[in-house]
Parts: C-alpha cells; sequence; structure tokens
C-alpha cells in the first residue's frame, strides 16, 4: 500500500506533462467575445465611410427585420478574404451594414471598388468608438441585430464559405 | 550576400506593418489629460484593463491602434466626470471578466483563489498528521 504511494507524484507528474503535451497540440483561442449579446445596440450615428453610401446609425438597425452588422476596415487583410461570402449573404437576402474602423474615406473606395461593395450603408469608426461600445475585438466580426436593434449573435473573424449558412440560420432566429 | 538576407530579413518584418491601419491615433491616446490629478486617476485605471489585441498587456502599456483608441475612452470620460468604477463597469460590461488586467473575484474566476487556500490546508493537514506521528515514534523509541 505505502510503495503505491510512491507513485502518485510521478503519476500527478505524468498528468500534467501528458496535459501539457495535449494542450499543445490545440488551436490557441484568443477570442475576445462580446458579453452585449441580448442586449440592445448602444446609440450611435456614424458619418458615411467614403462618398458612395450614406453613414450608420442605431436608428438603420431598428424596423423591419433583422440585419448584419459587419464590422471591418479596408487595411484588414481576412477582410479580403470575407468579401466573396458578404456578396453571398447579399445574394441570399441579407441586409449588411458595414463600420469602417480606423479607415480613409479614398481607401474604403479603393477596397470596394476591387472587392465588390455588399453593404447598404457603411459608417466610418474613426477611433473605434462603437466597437468598443458593442465589444467588439477585432476586425474583421460580424453582428446579428434583430428589427428591435438588439443584439443577437456574434461572429468573430472573417466568415468562411461555411459560416454563411450559420449566419442565415441566425438571422431566421432574430426574426 | 550578408546585404541581401538582412534586406529579405527586414522585408519579412516589415510585413506584419501592412495590416495595421495608417489613421492617426485618437486625440487622447497618447496625449495626456491637462489636469494631473484626472490623468493620475485615468493612468491607475488604464494600468488595470487588459489591451485587447495584445492580451498580455495594459492598455497603458501597449501601442496597439485598439489600445490608443480604448485610452481615448478612458481619458475622455474621466475628462467628463465618469469615476473610473464606472468606465471599468463599462468595459467589463463589454468584454466580461476578460478585459480586467487584476485579478478580481468573481463567479468565473473564484476558484483560482480558491484553490491554493485548499491545497495550504491539505498540505498542513499532512505535515501536522506526518509531524505528529514522528513525535509520537520518537516518544515510542525512548
Amino acid at each position: 500500500m505505502r510503495s503505491l504511494y510512491l507513485w502518485v507524484p510521478l503519476a500527478l507528474f505524468a498528468f500534467f506533462a501528458g496535459l501539457a503535451g495535449y494542450m499543445l497540440t490545440q488551436e490557441k483561442d484568443q477570442f475576445v467575445e462580446s458579453t452585449m449579446i441580448g442586449q440592445p445596440l448602444p446609440a450611435f450615428a456614424l458619418e458615411p465611410a467614403f462618398a458612395g453610401l450614406p453613414g450608420a446609425s442605431k436608428a438603420d438597425f431598428t424596423g423591419g427585420r433583422p440585419r448584419l452588422l459587419n464590422i471591418w476596415a479596408s487595411w484588414c487583410l481576412p477582410c479580403i478574404a470575407e468579401a466573396p461570402q458578404l456578396e453571398a449573404l447579399k445574394a441570399q437576402g441579407a441586409e449588411i451594414i458595414g463600420i469602417a474602423i480606423r479607415d480613409r474615406p479614398e481607401d474604403v473606395a479603393a477596397f470596394l471598388s476591387r472587392h465588390g461593395n455588399p453593404y447598404a450603408r457603411i459608417g466610418s469608426d474613426p477611433i473605434s468608438e462603437v466597437q468598443l461600445a458593442i465589444g467588439s475585438s477585432g476586425v474583421p466580426e460580424t453582428f446579428v441585430i434583430d428589427a428591435e436593434g438588439v443584439i443577437r449573435y456574434q461572429h468573430i473573424g472573417d466568415i468562411r464559405e461555411a459560416d454563411v449558412p450559420k449566419l442565415l440560420a441566425e438571422l431566421e432566429k432574430a426574426q | 550576400m550578408i546585404r541581401v538576407f538582412a534586406a529579405l530579413l527586414c522585408a519579412l518584418a516589415a510585413l506584419p506593418a501592412q495590416a495595421q491601419d495608417t489613421m492617426p491615433p485618437a486625440p487622447y491616446a497618447y496625449t495626456q489629460l491637462e489636469d494631473p490629478a484626472l490623468e493620475a486617476e485615468a493612468t491607475t485605471l488604464m494600468q488595470t484593463l487588459r489591451c485587447l489585441k495584445c492580451q498580455s498587456q495594459s492598455i497603458a502599456d501597449s501601442d496597439a491602434p485598439m489600445a490608443g483608441d480604448m485610452r481615448h475612452q478612458v481619458r475622455s470620460r474621466i475628462l467628463a466626470g465618469e469615476s473610473p468604477a464606472e468606465i471599468r463597469r463599462w468595459l467589463v460590461a463589454r468584454y466580461g471578466d476578460y478585459v480586467s488586467y487584476e485579478p478580481e473575484v468573481s463567479a468565473t474566476t473564484w476558484p483560482l483563489f480558491a484553490v491554493p487556500v485548499l491545497v495550504i490546508l491539505v498540505v498542513a493537514g499532512v505535515l501536522v498528521r506526518r509531524l505528529g506521528r514522528r513525535r509520537n515514534d520518537a516518544g515510542d523509541a525512548a
């Protein structure tokens, strides 16, 4: 019995070594999720991000139907990868309102003419004010906002092909 | 040859910079408040808030654009008369405990504080038993 106890430290060590080894193989999850899900959008009114589309305010999210709020920027590389998926979402009936983070009008215009423009409106957030107010911690992120202006879902990172049906389902759920 | 290598290395190091914006920092990102008392309040608070982009730095320590924007929020809210506790609550309501760079006891973090106490209690228990037994053994031998 006593000699069995002697193995306990070794077993513990093996357990922790194994745990560390296992965690090394796992992808590091650095996402900070918003804790604003279920909360109404804070009041905001942003200037147009470029001359081609109107700006965005909280009022643009209320009434009618759920919408997507896409936090992005022309300097954000994953946003380029996301562009075709936003087009796909738009083609399937989603209304997308963009907020451009720390961006310049000419850069926004250049990005949209190169990668397509799926947005109904784009507000300019030069000091990440609205981004911080809704608990978003990076670009790109996409929120589902229901017709009452309540945040219902957050997608962190670029939208991949497989995420499109998921976001459409979340829009449906927010009806 | 070495020069080409060095140039390549520099080019590699410069790559991540492309994924940053070129906008000037927010007004209060790098500018202190004029009132030293308010600035001291803001600095103390900023040291207890985590940068969301570079997660092992406080927003006071980080040069990430987002940390600058967070410092702007802190300073402009302090200037508008909000208390540090209110600003901290505002951020925690948006990002959860994660944004706190100061350990706080909450519904999710209490095991972090409870486990060490538990371990100390267990160790103390074992020690008392062992030392007690040894004394008894010594007594028997005498």
